[in-house]
């Protein structure tokens, strides 16, 4: 590096002129959190949403805990077991994990890569009520004591009328596929957002990682969702209107539900794990001080894993009986996708060496994804072996194994970016003391929790059974994983309990309080609802680190505007838009044909009127745009 | 190379010490199936458990060394280093390969059939396992599969509802049982299948293990591995059928009462034996040793002129019962060699023979079996069989009296 650097630590620590100001030119109230259309707000409401259904989901997981803490209890009814587990995995996968990492798509990215918000703000907004309808809808399944219990999978024929004859799988198919028009249309907005809206001068390999890994999640998002949703319409055809796509008595086939959730679902694993990679590639660099290693090969492992994704999903059905070709296949391109996760664990480790490492909460969440996705990777190697993996599908092995991806890395990685950008979002700290208290007790009870079940699977507990004959002797096994589940409980209590703290009372952070380099650190904290008053101009990969270029920015940056920017008005039609997609879905519940068609005949006339609108009239009217 | 070794010894410890206790462990196999399997993991157990032990000790060490303290020197702004990033790619490149070639190999081989193997079908049903042998006299058992030890067996596993999965860890890998699917004329019905031969006598424990419905967690089954000339016995047997219920000093009395004392509650004992007087002994023997108790059985036996003892009683009226449709019994169930049929629910010849009952979780005693028939779903639930008082699937109650709850299951155990 030919130009100066600037030691990041003599970078400003807080401009406090900015502090905890952003805010004030906001309108408040219910009604402008329901209307909004700032990606910021919105990122906000995906990521206590989540929340909330982060707690539902624990919840389920710790009955479930209950119940198999001894053999042969019936602490709930097998049926209910069923729905628990069921909704578990459904809840954790497609209400928690991957609108958390939409959470922070949306606040982080425009700001990383210098826009004043997202493409479309108000196919945001229409992202975001979407999924909440969707989760609603599905779990207001439980109210009628009838939800999903069908497992995440959803195994044909399990989920036929024949053998499913309640309204589960109905909430399940039809819950899913509402879920899916929202992620589609988050990735659509993502890769328009990224392609378009960067600063002057922020080429594609000047953006942080975490943007990057958003673009790759994108795309992913844009071409693995529709596969699902295909499958379900299928289903759901087959549920309501009695076709035969999986029916083996006519002909249908179930295997060819396994590939097409799986097309599906082995990129899904990508689109859950890389905005997590993306976090700890931008907090690894910041701790240590120094720019990430191997910038390049980074984004380009990350675009690999994209890619070769789409190459690996038969090793989820080596039981199946596809052959001993086709194992081999999916052998050889799953042995291959390990190869870019390997090198951006050592990438990561090579940007630690040589650093000056600061020990706080969002670090040593970064440095436990590093640690613990390794556990979850290798087991994965494992289970790549096809005849290994006939004696570890479905026992308790392998949910050992993908909960040390899906918890060990995902979760671990969105809680670090929580400690990391909570400052940006609030303009105060998170505690470090409960920071602390959260990392060691999520620490202890995630690997008292998931290590057991290594045991337990190998010993020939297979998942998704209601109990377990004592004969199998794996009570030690599930007593400590059921120990384990309630310490994460407690984790999660404290996490929650930090976050309102730190909301009500942290410590005032300033613009940029850990030093880090990119761009969504040159703004106050919280930033303003048009984020930059003018567009910086970006020079390198780490914008704040080089002095020349960071104070050409922030003069930019940090400067109050005579004119504020025009920014979109509010808008009430996402949100009953969402409602008449919701409610097309739901429809068809009722088996009847032409009784969906009333709800697209409301979606329909939103769209009109959602066209119609002028998203910049009316100016002042609302209140939103003030004149200096 | 010493500590290489070390660790292979430690780690096959770690994976083999262990296996006796665990009656369904997926790591101590009987089978050539299951050896294969044990050999590959054991090689991919080692990378990788070396791939972890570099990862967490340099991160070990990056994290003391590298921590920040006061008089921590500025870091050096690195970007990265070519010949690093080729390393770490190339390594582990190398390692894949080194896995991905045995696996290849191993899955190739697993799955070549034995053209002299022995053909048994393996049907899942909601929620118990069915077993065919084709290529002998078309024998059918549920739930408790004997194989003869060292003959190489070729499984074939579909399912007749849901999906199943075919799991005995000790005889190697799971396979899935899918539907049968209708295939156009010509073409051949696709079924999956298992290859393997038995290498240990002994009974090994197995689960259903994908997913299929309310009960999938008590769909267990047992598979007795013996000798060839047990089996070729069991098979006689089977297709002799039992029409006859033998007579009372053929059907291993003792034993039979051993079992019931185990199972049973004294009194209940006592209200099954053989004559009030017996009753009046049992009570008045309740404290002496099983020695008395047996000379008690062998004298009653050399004794036994008198025409039929209550028990034989019992067991007629069971089979009586049983077969004269009351309760709805045979129109599920078969016993081979009798009136009894029915073929939507677990073929009971020589049930009696069994160690467990309903898929493997109970053990079959007397009073299990009396427990099973009056109650099915509470203890499997969503069983398709009718219990005394509940429905079970399309199938109404079956209504049947304690007694012949009790008489039917005396019946189905004296099959044997």
């Amino acid at each position: 590096m030919s130009d100066t650097t600037l030691a990041p630590e003599t970078a400003p620590e807080s401009t406090p002129s900015h502090d905890v100001h952003g805010g004030h030119d906001e309108p408040t109230g219910l009604w402008s959190w329901i209307t909004t259309v700032d990606h910021k707000r919105i990122g906000i409401m995906y990521f206590l949403t989540s929340l909330v259904f982060l707690a539902i989901g624990g919840i389920e997981a710790l009955i479930i805990r209950v119940q198999l803490f001894a053999p042969e209890q019936a602490v709930v009814s097998a049926e209910t077991y069923n729905q628990l587990f069921t909704m578990h995995g459904t809840t954790m996968i497609f209400l928690v994990a991957m609108p958390m990492a939409v959470a922070f798509f949306n606040y982080i990215v425009p700001l990383q890569i210098g826009a004043r918000d997202v493409a479309f703000p108000r196919m945001n907004a229409l992202s975001y009520w979407i999924y909440l309808f969707g989760g609603i809808y599905l779990n207001a399944s439980w109210l009628f004591g009838a939800a999903p219990n069908n497992s995440w999978v959803g195994y044909a024929p399990l989920t036929s009328t024949q053998y499913n004859p309640g309204l589960n799988a109905d909430f399940w198919v039809l819950g899913l596929s509402i879920l899916g028009v929202s992620s589609i249309m988050g990735g659509v907005n993502f890769i328009t957002t990224i392609i378009q809206l960067r600063a002057p001068g922020m080429k594609l390999m000047r953006m942080p990682i975490f943007t990057w890994m958003t673009f790759v999640t994108s795309f992913l998002l844009v071409t693995a969702l529709p596969v699902i949703a295909v499958a379900l319409i299928l289903l759901a055809f087959d549920r309501f209107y009695a076709t035969n796509f999986f029916v083996a008595a006519s002909g249908g086939d179930p295997v060819l539900w396994q590939h097409l959730f799986w097309i599906f679902g082995h990129p899904e694993v990508y689109i859950l794990v890389l905005p997590a990679f993306g976090v700890i590639s931008d907090v690894i660099p910041t701790f240590s001080k120094k720019p990430l290693f191997g910038y390049p090969v980074v984004v380009y492992a990350g675009v690999l894993i994209g890619f070769i994704g789409w190459g690996v999903w038969s090793h989820h059905m080596f039981t199946s009986g596809l052959g001993p070709i086709a194992d081999s296949f999916f052998v050889a391109t799953t042995m291959i996708i390990a190869i870019p996760t390997g090198v951006k664990i050592f990438n990561w480790m090579a940007t630690m060496w040589g650093g000056k490492i600061r020990f706080n909460t969002a670090m040593n969440f970064a440095i436990g994804l590093v640690a613990l996705f390794t556990v979850g990777g290798l087991s994965g190697v494992m289970h790549a072996s096809a005849p290994v993996d006939l004696q570890q599908h479905d026992s308790y092995f392998v949910v050992a194994h993908f909960h040390y991806v899906i918890v060990g890395g995902i979760l671990l990685g969105m809680f670090s970016g929580v400690y990391y950008w909570f400052p940006k979002v609030t303009g105060r700290f998170l505690n470090e003391k409960l920071g602390a208290w959260h990392f060691w007790t999520t620490l202890i009870g995630f690997n008292l929790t998931f290590f057991p079940m290594h045991f337990s699977g190998m010993y020939g507990q297979p998942r998704r059974t209601w109990t377990y004959s004592e004969t199998l002797n794996v009570e030690l096994f599930n007593q400590l994983s059921t120990y384990g589940g309630f310490i994460l409980g407690v984790s999660t209590l404290i996490f929650v309990w930090n976050l309102w703290k730190g909301v009500k009372s942290g410590e005032p952070a300033g613009s940029n309080p850990w030093g880090a380099a990119t761009l969504e650190w040159s703004i106050p904290s919280p930033p303003h609802h048009y984020n930059f008053p003018a567009l910086p101009t970006v020079q390198s990969r780490e914008p704040l680190w080089h002095e020349a270029e960071r104070k050409s920015i922030e003069v930019v940056t940090l400067a109050d505007p005579e004119v504020e920017p025009e920014m979109p008005n509010p808008s009430y039609w996402p949100i009953l838009l969402a409602a008449g997609v919701t409610a097309t879905w739901a429809l068809v519940m009722t088996g009847i044909w032409w009784v969906p068609l009333i709800g697209l005949a409301f979606t329909a006339f939103c769209t009109y009127m959602w066209a119609f609108e002028d998203p910049f009239a009316k100016k002042g009217a609302a209140g939103e745009v003030t004149h200096g | 190379m010493r500590f290489s070794r070390l660790a292979a010894l430690a780690g096959v410890l770690l994976l083999t010490a262990c296996g006796g206790e665990y009656p369904q462990s997926s790591i101590a196999p009987a089978s050539d199936f299951a050896h294969r399997i044990q050999d590959l993991y054991f090689q991919i157990f080692l990378w990788t458990m070396g791939i972890l032990a570099v990862v967490w000790i340099v991160l070990t060490y990056i994290l003391v060394r590298f921590r920040e303290k006061p008089d921590s020197p500025e870091p050096e702004q690195i970007h990265g280093h070519l010949g690093l990033e080729i390393a770490w790619t190339i390594v582990p490149a190398l390692i894949v390969v080194a896995i991905a070639v045995p696996t290849i190999q191993t899955t190739f081989d697993t799955q070549t059939p034995d053209p002299d193997a022995m053909v048994v079908d393996v049907i899942g049903h909601q929620y118990w396992w069915e077993f065919r042998y084709p290529e002998l006299g078309g024998e059918r058992t549920a739930n408790e599969l004997r194989l003869p030890v060292d003959r190489p067996v070729a499984l074939r596993i579909w399912s007749d509802d849901v999906l199943h999965s075919f799991w005995v860890p000790q005889l190697g890998g799971k396979r899935d049982a899918y539907p049968l699917r209708a295939v156009p004329e010509g073409d051949d019905t696709k079924y999956n299948w298992i290859f393997m031969t038995p290498q240990e006598v002994g009974t090994f424990m197995g689960q259903c293990a994908e997913f299929c419905g309310q009960s999938h967690a008590i769909m267990g089954m047992r598979v007795v591995v013996e000798s060839q000339e047990d089996f070729d016995a069991w098979v006689a047997d089977w297709n002799e059928g039992h029409a006859e219920v033998p007579a009372a000093e053929e059907i291993a009395e003792a034993e039979l009462e051993e079992e019931l004392q185990e199972a049973i509650p004294i009194a209940e004992v006592a209200a099954l034996q053989d004559t009030p007087q017996d009753v009046q002994d049992a009570a008045s023997q309740e404290d002496a040793s099983q020695d008395t108790a047996s000379q008690d059985t062998a004298s009653q036996d050399a004794t036994d002129s008198t025409p039929v003892s209550a028990e034989q009683a019992l067991i007629d009226e069971g089979r009586q019962v049983f077969q004269s449709g009351l309760g709805g019994c045979i129109a599920c169930h078969a016993v081979q060699g009798t009136d009894a049929a029915g073929v939507i629910g677990p073929n009971l010849t020589l049930l009696g023979r069994r160690s467990t009952i309903a898929a493997g979780w109970l053990e079959n005693t007397p009073e299990n079996l009396v427990r099973w028939i009056t109650a099915p779903q509470d203890i499997k639930p969503g069983v398709l069989m009718p219990g005394v008082d509940v429905a079970g699937g399309n199938w109404p109650a079956t209504g049947l009296t304690e007694d012949q709850v009790r008489a039917i299951a005396a019946y189905l155990h004296s099959l044997r």
